[in-house]
């Protein structure tokens, strides 16, 4: 029986008296794809943020590969091999697609400052090894066309592809994809299905997705958690959460009678 | 008494400090704009004040609603024909043009021949008066000069802030700063919101500048002083008008203590000092907001 | 324009794209060469100004224009490299090794004034910058066992390994080595993942943070690299005037090192040169002109804040890429004439978000 790759153990969080996130408990298997549903504001992408530690949890812990996370900084997450995609596009505006990616492979330099700074052989060897990774990238999602582009110029939909791509270049254990159809049209979120579908099967990454679209969610998931207003409503398939009358409740209203 | 004495011309000189960080910080609210030219709308105030007295000859009080009016409109000129074509870009662009637009105003005042490379006073009819309280050498003398500038500015800061808790415009003036496209969304004119703003705010600094003529004298370095008002609006916390005088006044009061109990020199610096240890203990300022980026 | 086919992943690092490049530097380095045999010392004196203020202009980008912090102190950091050659020099050091300490103390206070970054942003960073040039400035002129006080310091002629740098022509060649090394440098940094990280703090910060940038770090190294190059032309900038004093390093200074990156164009070593040039040849031409205008204009002591302040703001409102962004346009112009189209290089438009949320 193998662990669990990671753990949320009681997570609660609060904002002043707001309590965004309320002793919120769930696991991940490795190589699946687990999804977070819920109205706006359940905290789902509250709970994203608890993990990449850009917040801190009141309460409860955060466990990554039997290693507790919670008190890391964000950049020694990333060190640890997670990855996450923002629901507003945070996208490195003034640079190519290209140097996006190549951002991507930092967790892997070995080279201090002034090696940079005179170019040694040996970051010139970097160089052109991240340059490999990050190509490998692009061939994934079909980025070719776009690879010199400042992402400034570049249309929506691209930009959400490259957002996926930065965050496949640090190939990480597991990816938290927040929102990855929002914005997209029909034909492209059902590629996007099918680029989280190669993610798990091709790539072997682990991925938990923030998603409203319950197709895609349908689609791609192994398991679903749905959350309102910070509070676990119930784990099941897909099938079996989107029965559950709790959901349906929250997401369409009471029934009528 | 000396020490009282002190702390009093501190604040006067701190209501000067509050009255510019005053006019950053409107800006601020309504645009997301820092004005470096702040100090400069100042001294043009100041040489227009000074024009008008002794030019045309007006008293001093018409000469003053003249100042404010004229300030207002130049003000929301300068936002219509050059900051509004600014709309959208980061802000370190627009601090770039206001950093110019200080340029300008102070070479082209050195250009008016003969007027504007010269110290000028200012023939305020209350100029050399002072109040004195008490008697023989323990008595508290007050200047009259000090005492209008704080009133004044006690008068200002009042109005403003009733103007932008109370009133329609005031709201519709915090929501344009929050987020501009919303705003626009609902309907609020944001292009002449943000007109009017500067236009207030070149007011504040122009008012600001003829309350300090008579202390400082009407040269074309006069705007300088505005640079000092940076550390108080940090210290007051930059989105908030009462702190935008708090910060203001504390400056003046440690500036004037500073340059009476420490040796030469801290005087100049003890603005910058009070704004780094700001920054260590309390970086959003006493009275700003914390906030932070939702992702 | 040139469309370069390209095969090899190497093509992309390397610091000449192609050919055609590596001719026409050779042809502008050859020129730069042989520029003091033929032009007169008082042009060549004027290109020494336009090589110390490229490398102050590089030093500067490298913090504004790529890590995206800004800084209205830094004319701290050429007091700082400044005040430290002379006294070293007083002292018989050896220029290389004076010049290697000057810009170490420089990249030293760097770090020390890039303390108050780590924690705070945008406006409130700025206001902290500017507040360490006001302290540096005064603690200049109160230390004046060291500094000299405002009565400030004079330096004495210069030699490296023995060699005398005592003509205009010499020292051309010094402070041209000087500023291709730090080009070069500057360059390579921005071609690796340091240089990398910098934009992406620039761009944004949170996720960076989320790729594994360690923030502080980076803002650091941005910090005391932009010092110590600062500090490094501070040094040059002490020989070529022979005299330093407090009052040359104001918080003036430090505007006008901004207003020069940029009527330049932010973000680019092309910008911190050009910059530098428009400074120093507007004011060559102003001092010109002021005979050609009538007196009224002419003779003011206001006319040369005017002229930069209406460059500065004609840049900014109509060209926010400066002096550079005017250049690649006027090229691509060229290259793709009669094909060129005005909306080449419109950039799309963006409403105000409020950047107290970043």
């Amino acid at each position: 029986m193998t662990a669990p790759l990671l753990q949320a153990q009681n997570l609660s969080i609060q904002f002043g008296g707001l309590k965004a996130v309320s002793d919120v408990s769930f696991e991940v298997w490795p190589h699946e794809v687990f999804s977070l549903i819920g109205p706006n504001g359940a905290g789902k992408t509250t709970i994203f943020n608890i993990i990449s530690s850009l917040y801190k949890p009141t309460a409860g812990r955060v466990i990554f590969e039997g290693e507790a996370i919670s008190h890391l900084a964000p950049y020694e997450i990333a060190r640890l091999g997670i990855a996450r995609t923002f629901q507003n596009i945070e996208l490195f505006e003034h640079a190519t697609v290209l140097q996006n990616l190549l951002v991507g492979r930092h967790c892997q330099r070995h080279s201090a400052w002034w090696q940079d700074l005179l170019f040694t052989p040996r970051v010139r060897r970097t160089e052109l090894q991240f340059r490999r990774h990050a190509e490998e990238v692009i061939e994934f999602l079909d980025l070719q066309h776009y690879r010199d582009s400042m992402v400034a110029n570049l249309p929506y939909g691209v930009r959400k592809v490259v957002e996926l791509g930065r965050a496949l270049a640090m190939r990480p254990k597991l990816l938290l994809l927040d929102e990855p159809s929002s914005g997209l049209n029909v034909e492209e979120t059902e590629e996007m299905g099918f680029w989280i579908e190669d993610i798990k099967n091709d790539l072997g990454i682990t991925v938990i997705m923030v998603e409203h679209d319950m197709s895609l969610v349908s689609r791609v998931s192994d398991r679903v958690l749905a959350l309102n207003q910070g509070e676990v409503l119930t784990l099941g398939t897909s099938a079996e959460v989107q029965a559950h009358p709790g959901v349906i409740e929250a997401y369409l209203g009471g029934v009528d009678v | 008494m000396q020490f009282l004495q002190l702390v009093i011309s501190g604040i006067a000189q701190g209501c000067i400090y509050g009255l510019i960080a005053l006019g950053f910080v409107l800006i601020y609210k309504a645009t997301e704009t820092v004005n470096f030219a702040q100090g400069d709308l100042m001294m043009l105030g100041g040489f227009f004040g000074l024009s008008c007295m002794v030019v045309l000859g007006m008293p001093f009080w018409v000469a003053f609603l003249a100042t404010l009016a004229v300030a207002m409109l130049f003000g929301m000129l300068m936002e219509r024909a050059l900051l509004r074509p600014l709309l959208g870009q980061p802000a370190f662009t627009v601090v770039m043009l206001t950093i110019g637009i200080g340029y300008l105003a102070r070479g082209l005042v050195t250009m008016i021949p003969g007027w504007g490379t010269e110290t000028h006073t200012l023939p305020v009819p209350y100029k050399d008066e002072v109040l004195r309280f008490g008697s023989g050498s323990d008595a508290l003398i007050l200047s009259t000069e000090h005492m209008v500038i704080i009133a004044v500015t006690a008068f200002l800061i009042a109005i403003l802030f009733l103007f932008f808790r109370y009133t329609k415009l005031g709201i519709a003036m915090q929501a344009t700063s929050q987020n501009q496209l919303a705003a626009f969304y609902m309907g609020i004119p944001v292009r002449r919101i943000n007109m009017l703003v500067w236009g207030i705010s070149a007011a504040v600094s122009a008012c600001a500048g003829l309350l300090l003529a008579p202390i400082t004298f009407v040269h074309v370095n006069m705007g300088y002083i505005g640079l000092k008002a940076f550390p108080a609006a940090v210290v007051g916390g930059f989105g908030s008008i009462p702190g935008a005088l708090v910060g203001g006044l504390i400056i003046g009061i440690v500036e004037s203590l500073s340059g009476f109990y420490l040796p030469e020199g801290f005087k100049d610096i003890a603005a910058y000092i009070l704004v780094l240890v700001m920054l260590v203990i309390l970086p959003n300022g006493l009275f700003g907001d914390k906030m932070r980026k939702k992702v | 324009m040139r469309f370069i086919f390209k095969t090899r992943y190497e093509q992309d690092l390397v610091l000449f794209k192609h050919p055609g490049q590596k001719f026409w530097y050779g042809v502008l380095m050859a020129a730069l060469l042989l520029a003091p045999l033929v032009f007169s010392e008082y042009f060549i004196s004027q290109l020494v100004f336009i090589w110390i203020y490229s490398v102050v202009g590089l030093g500067l980008m490298l913090l504004v224009g790529y890590t995206g912090q800004v800084s209205l102190g830094h004319a701290a950091f050429l007091a700082m490299g400044a005040y430290t050659e002379a006294y070293l020099q007083a002292r018989g050091w050896p220029f290389l090794l004076s010049l290697a300490s000057a810009a170490i103390v420089s990249g030293l206070t760097g770090i020390v004034v890039g303390l108050p970054a780590l924690r705070v942003k945008g406006i409130y960073l700025s206001i902290a910058t500017l507040s360490f040039g006001f302290i540096v400035e005064e603690a200049v002129t109160r230390a004046d066992s060291i500094t000299g006080g405002n009565t400030g310091i004079t330096l004495g002629s210069l030699d490296i390994f023995g060699l005398a740098i005592d003509s205009e022509a010499r020292f051309y060649y010094v402070s041209l080595a000087v500023l291709i090394l730090c080009i070069l440098g500057v360059m390579n940094l921005m071609r690796s993942p340091t240089g990398r990280a910098f934009v992406a703090i620039r761009d944004s910060e949170i996720s960076a943070q989320s790729m594994g940038i360690h923030l502080a770090r980076y803002k650091t190294i941005a910090f005391a690299l932009s010092a110590a190059l600062t500090g490094v032309a501070g040094a040059l900038y002490a020989h070529k005037l022979r005299f330093i004093s407090p009052e040359q390093f104001t918080i003036l200074q430090s505007i006008e090192m901004l207003i020069m990156i940029v009527i330049g164009g932010l973000g680019s070593i092309y910008g911190a040169i050009f910059g530098a040039a428009f400074w120093i040849l507007a004011q060559q031409l102003i001092v010109t002109a002021k005979d050609w205008l009538p007196p009224e204009i002419g003779q003011q002591t206001g006319l040369q804040p005017t002229i930069f302040g209406i460059f500065l703001v004609a840049c900014v409102l109509f060209e926010p890429l400066g002096l550079y962004g005017v250049w690649l346009k006027a090229r691509t112009f060229l290259e793709i004439f009669p094909f060129y189209r005005k909306g080449m290089f419109k950039r799309q438009k963006s409403y105000m978000k409020s950047e107290r949320l970043k």
